[in-house]
């Protein structure tokens, strides 16, 4: 199962579609990284709605997706982690200090747009 | 501890590749729909599973996930045991500590596993495996 990754002006939204077993979020990771590179996006979505369960290993997964793009100059947003997922992952755990994450799509959008508008503004 | 309980038949999972983890916790997500669990409940089992199926393939590479219902006198549960004949843990007090990790993992598995459960029992030392038994106890967060 691999993950859709669409472009949108000049933003990449990636939204999971099934639960993802360690090799898919591997696999995710690489692709992400080149359509980061071949499409010189500012920002990422990546939508985890649809998943149950956010374990220790899809945790690193998305932490090292966001430190990645930021190495390339690109914003990252997680959106739609359910409630009892963010509760299983604090009883877990595990944080995603330093990821920013938003609500749904349209919010993670609105993020990334009020970031890029902040670092032209050298702020 | 399980002396005075019933189990009902066990589903065994393989676990021996990265795609077992994925079933070993849809299988445990599904008993515990079937004995009733909800909502939370049912993430915070899956998530545990999860963890314990991933140590197997880390530490031990292969292993099963044992999963059964559980009945004590007044409840019901889902009992997970998740056994390998790995190396086994040579002090397990240091392996239950929030952030410890031989190297390969994030450090949180076993207490974490722990956390999101009711019981959780350990057996393992060096040269004979690991077992973690783990019990969710219906309506006890309800």
């Amino acid at each position: 199962m691999s993950v859709p990754i669409l472009k949108d002006g000049g933003f990449l939204l990636a939204a999971v579609q099934a639960a993802l077993s360690d090799a898919a979020w591997l696999g995710f990771r690489e692709d992400l990284a080149e359509t980061l590179g071949r499409t010189r996006a500012r920002g990422v979505v990546i939508d985890v709605s649809v998943l149950d369960v956010l374990d220790s290993f899809a945790t690193r997964m998305l932490r090292a997706i966001a430190q990645i793009s930021r190495l390339r100059g690109a914003e990252t947003v997680i959106v739609g982690i359910q409630p009892e997922v963010a509760f299983a992952m604090v009883q877990l755990g595990l944080s995603l200090n330093g990821i920013q994450t938003a609500l749904d799509l349209e919010e993670g959008l609105a993020v990334l747009r009020r970031r890029l508008l902040e670092r032209a503004d050298g702020r | 501890m399980d002396a005075d309980r019933a189990f009902e038949a066990e589903r065994v999972v393989r676990v021996a590749n990265d795609a077992d983890v994925v079933a070993a916790r849809e299988a445990a997500r599904a008993l515990a729909v079937e004995v009733g669990f909800r909502g939370t409940d049912l993430v915070l089992i899956a998530t545990a599973i999860s963890e314990l199926a991933r140590n197997i393939l880390v530490y031990a590479r292969t292993g099963e996930v044992r999963l059964s219902v559980v009945t004590s006198a007044h409840r019901r549960g889902v009992r997970v045991v998740a056994a390998d004949e790995g190396p086994g843990i040579a002090d397990i007090e240091l392996a239950m500590q929030d952030g410890y990790t031989s190297g390969r993992g994030l450090g949180v598995g076993l207490p974490g596993a722990r956390r999101l459960m009711d019981d959780f029992e350990i057996d393992s030392g060096p040269g004979r495996g690991t077992r973690v038994t783990v019990v969710k106890w219906l309506g006890r967060n309800a």
